[in-house]
């Protein structure tokens, strides 16, 4: 059995569909009617360099941004389609602790350093009622092993753990509650090559696995280039060309896409 | 075992109150210090107990300030539990310190301004040296020679000097009348200028004073000039209802500070001067300096600029600024907590036990290991 | 209660109960929210009061917006009715409003209380005033107000649960003894106060009416008799109370909650029931009815 067989396409109506989405900041533009859907266990890659819109747009896609027009519609479970800019604030909080993820860039971002690493993974499910220790302990375990995390520093705090045991544990953390669409910022970002390699293996694994949808924000080509099913390039704001991720990757036809591409080649 | 549980306390409590007030009056050969003496020669203590007490009222600050044996805290608390039986009579105008009657005036920013810098009376050029002559009493009184002229009756505020160059920001008013009172509000976050100023006005002298020093230091990146200090009596007016039209109430001494502060300017706004404003009852101009720094720096969120230090996190300043709050709640500790103290001892002795437990097993087993080798 | 509108104190021109009846009247505003909404902290005007923050202000502010002449009040602290904090409160009451004081917890009709709930259980008509120090449980886990309030409005005590988790992973066991904290009637969840973990299972179901003082802080919050009150735990790892091996020293109390008293600096040491009022009630009842034995055996003899 192979992985692509098992994702064959199949007419899913799009987890996740974003329509004529814009955010300024004064007269500064973060990102200009970017439209884009994206379907169950589907990866997303956006790329661009630095000021060129794609945190904005991360920030306005999980909530933490609001956009000024535009709508972000999220096929919510036992609801169906609902523009989230319209949900209420504690709607909006318990689908980002639930049905979503959020892997920051700096794992500091995402963890409760002075909690335990069985703690920062029990989290989610306690917030969502679980209450018996030995279960929320073992799932915690269970999620350590997938990530690779030696079963020996459960109770270690993660200020003690090395940058790439802590950007796991903080996948680890985000996806104990399944959730069905993560959204990640630069998740390599700030780690040595070596580690970076590995990280990216365990996503590609979990991701397939476990058919999670993901949204991949970076400037790291290698990245997406292992993990993104479809790539969106983006350069001041604006998407600028968007397909298939071999296709963009291999034929690019943007001269920017060209140049970023080239850029790359060329290290 | 013959234990009977300690009774008694009501008539120990009661001798504490007599042996406080026998060392309050301390040697009684010596003469009773009276109110007006305190009034008079105490005047910055009384300032200050006004000011952070919350009532305009030498004479009750004097009596707390004897109260307390001249402890500004203990003399703020008496004043400030004081004034919860009073009624609330009236509400005043806002007072108009262009129209104060002007003791001294400085401004850092300008040699010299429309209406003169007045020295006044301050220790600032004074030498530090004890004065020995002091200790003396009965000696003659210094009088200070009368100036030529008197000052003008309306000084003009520098701060409205810069304003006509629109250099400096315009004070805004974003309450639309209703002012917030501190007194009878709880504290809400995020908090208003109305509350974030009135609750420096309030707050300890020490504290502000450490805060505001704080943001000169790098923790804030204050670039102060101050604008402006004056000292002097301004009149209190309110407007009966009946009478539709204000009449003068009283007249009290307050100082003011209008501290500058540079802003570097945002998107929508160019690079201008911002203020921060500090005032205080009777004479203080630290307190009102500080109090102008640290509601500059409370100001960094409305200016869109990074809130990174203690000073510029108002949850966190206007949390603790009160002395009254902070003495009482860090004395409490002294008050008997034995019911949950024996809860902790219970706790530690378990979780000892249950360690010395887990050693003794481990060994144990090691040493079986190594019989069995 | 009674009415206590437009009571002038005779003495000393205070007010009846020190408060004047404007703020009682807030005062008395809040705690309706606060039982309507039980657990949920509602800020008030809380006043300066001539006693220290942190020394029961906010109980006292509570008590005064209450009590009325025919009252009879009760104050402890540790369970005590003597001790410093106790007679200090009551002396005030006394002073500021002249109300009938006891040390019968079945006596009373409003008790004030620091850091206990009386083991004489609580009737319906009774209220139970506690003084806190710090109403918010979730400070220790976020110190902003402005993020807890979220916290609380939208039911995230998953953090909380957190922080038992540590205990277990590290002690084996929830290490919180005191001030535990409880969700109030499958919503809110609230800080009794510095009360025992040993007191919390009285608090569930209570008839009585128990209202939260926090002066220092301006909270104001409340338990309404017959809510459930249950405190955090683990299915696997449930909420016990506190167990002593002997009793009472004094009453022979094997169900109360016991202080240590060091008798001698050779670390000898008794244990005796905390709640005076109970200890002594039950070695008054032992007293009498040995002497009824003694009396019966000495007309048989």
């Amino acid at each position: 059995m192979t992985t692509s067989a098992l994702r064959k396409p199949a007419p899913r109506p799009p987890l996740l569909e974003v329509s004529g989405l814009s955010k300024s900041y004064g007269t500064q533009i973060g990102c200009r009617d970017i439209s884009f859907a994206i379907r169950p266990g589907e990866v997303l890659g956006i790329v661009g360099e630095s000021g060129s819109g794609k945190s904005t747009l991360l920030a306005c896609l999980s909530g933490r941004l609001q956009p000024d027009t535009g709508s972000i519609t999220y096929d919510m479970q036992g609801r169906g389609p609902v523009d989230i800019l319209t949900l209420s604030e504690p709607e909006r909080r318990r689908l980002a602790r639930t049905d979503w993820g959020i892997v920051h860039q700096n794992p500091r971002d995402g963890l409760r350093l002075d909690v335990s690493a069985g703690g920062n993974i029990g989290e989610r499910p306690m917030a969502i009622g679980a209450r018996h220790y030995g279960d929320i302990r073992s799932e915690a375990q269970d999620w350590l092993k997938k990530v690779e995390i030696d079963l020996s520093r459960t109770d270690d705090k993660p200020r003690t753990f090395s940058g790439g045991m802590q950007q796991r544990l903080q996948i680890a953390r985000n996806l104990v509650t399944r959730p069905r669409l993560v959204f990640m910022d630069e998740p390599t970002g700030g780690l040595d090559v070596s580690v970076q390699a590995r990280l990216l293996d365990l996503l590609r694994g979990l991701v397939r696995e476990l058919g999670i949808a993901a949204i991949i924000v970076t400037h790291d080509l290698a990245v997406v280039r292992l993990l993104a099913d479809r790539l969106m390039v983006m350069q001041r704001g604006r998407v600028i060309e968007e397909g298939l991720t071999d296709q963009v990757l291999d034929d690019p036809h943007h001269p920017y896409t060209q140049l970023l591409v080239s850029s790359v080649l060329q290290v | 075992m013959a234990y009977v549980a300690v009774k008694g306390g009501e008539q120990a409590i009661l001798n504490t109150h007599k042996l406080i007030s026998e060392t309050r009056r301390g040697n009684p050969d010596l003469a009773e210090l009276s109110l007006a003496q305190i009034s008079e020669q105490f005047g910055l203590a009384v300032d200050r107990v006004m000011t952070e007490g919350s009532v305009y009222d030498r004479e009750l600050a004097a009596l707390a300030l004897k109260q307390a044996q001249g402890d500004a805290i203990e003399a703020i608390f008496l004043l400030r539990a004081y004034r919860t039986t009073l009624p609330r009579v009236a509400v005043s105008e806002p007072i108009d310190t262009s129209k104060m009657a002007i003791r001294r005036r400085i401004s850092a920013t300008f040699k010299d301004i429309p209406g003169g810098q007045v020295l006044g009376p301050t220790y600032d050029y004074t030498h530090r040296l004890l004065d020995f002559a002091l200790a003396a009493e009965g000696l003659e009184r210094p009088q200070a020679e009368l100036a030529a002229e008197p000052l003008d009756e309306t000084v003009p505020r520098v701060i409205d000097l810069l304003n006509s160059e629109g250099l400096i920001e315009e004070e805004i008013d974003e309450n639309d009348g209703e002012v917030f009172d501190l007194t009878r509000e709880p504290t809400t976050f995020p908090a208003r200028r109305d509350q974030r100023l009135q609750n420096l006005a309030r707050g300890d002298e020490g504290f502000v004073l450490g805060l505001a020093y704080s943001t000169t230091r790098g923790y804030g990146g204050a670039h102060p000039f101050v604008g402006e200090l004056r000292l002097g009596e301004v009149a209190v007016e309110i407007v009966p209802e009946e009478l539709g039209f204000p009449i003068t109430i009283a007249d009290v001494t307050v100082t003011e500070c209008q501290m500058i502060n540079q802003f570097r300017g945002s998107a929508d706004k160019p690079p201008q001067f911002t203020r921060g404003y500090g005032l205080t009852f009777g004479h203080n101009e630290r307190k009102a300096m500080a109090m102008s720094l640290v509601d500059r720096a409370m100001r960094a969120r409305e200016l869109g600029e990074d809130v990174r230090y203690p000073a510029q996190d108002a949850e966190f300043v206007l949390s603790h600024t009160d002395n009254v709050e902070g003495n009482g709640f860090v004395t409490h500790f002294k008050l008997p907590h034995y019911v949950d103290f024996q809860a902790e001892l219970q706790l530690v002795r378990q979780l000892r036990a249950e360690h010395e437990e887990r050693r003794r097993k481990a060994t144990g087993s090691e040493q079986a290991k190594e019989a069995a080798e | 209660m009674s009415p206590t509108a437009a009571l002038v104190h005779k003495d000393d021109g205070y007010n009846f109960a020190y408060l004047d009846e404007q703020t009682k009247r807030m005062i008395r505003r809040s705690l309706l929210k606060a039982l309507s909404i039980p657990g949920y902290q509602v800020p008030f005007g809380g006043r300066e009061m001539p006693l220290a923050y942190g020394w029961g202000t906010g109980g006292i502010q509570v008590t005064a917006s209450v009590i009325g002449p025919d009252d009879v009040l009760k104050v402890i602290d540790q369970g005590a009715d003597d001790t410093t904090n106790a007679v200090s409160i009551r002396r005030f009451f006394q002073t500021v409003c002249d109300v009938a004081v006891t040390e019968s917890t079945a006596e009373a009709t409003v008790v004030q209380t620091r850091h206990r709930v009386p083991e004489t259980p609580l009737k319906e008509g009774q209220v139970l005033v506690y003084q806190v120090p710090q109403p918010e449980p979730l400070k220790k886990i976020e110190p902003r107000e402005t993020e807890t309030r979220k916290m609380h409005a939208y039911a995230e005590y998953g953090a909380m649960q957190v922080t038992l988790y540590e205990d277990v992973a590290h002690f084996g066991r929830i290490a919180k003894t005191y001030d535990y904290p409880a969700v109030i009637n499958g919503r809110h969840l609230m800080s009794p106060s510095p009360i025992p973990k040993f007191d919390n299972p009285k608090m569930e179901m209570n008839p009585a009416i128990q209202l939260f003082g926090a002066g220092r802080e301006k909270r104001i919050y409340a338990v309404p008799p017959y809510t459930s009150v249950r405190s955090l735990d683990f299915d696997d790892h449930p909420f016990e109370v506190q167990t002593w091996k002997g009793s009472c020293a004094l009453c022979g109390s094997t169900t109360s909650y016991l202080d240590e008293v060091i008798t001698d600096d050779r670390g000898s040491r008794m244990f005796v029931c905390s709640d005076t009022d109970f200890c002594n009630t039950r070695q008054a009842e032992a007293a009498a009815a040995k002497a009824a034995v003694d009396k019966v055996s000495g007309e048989e003899a």
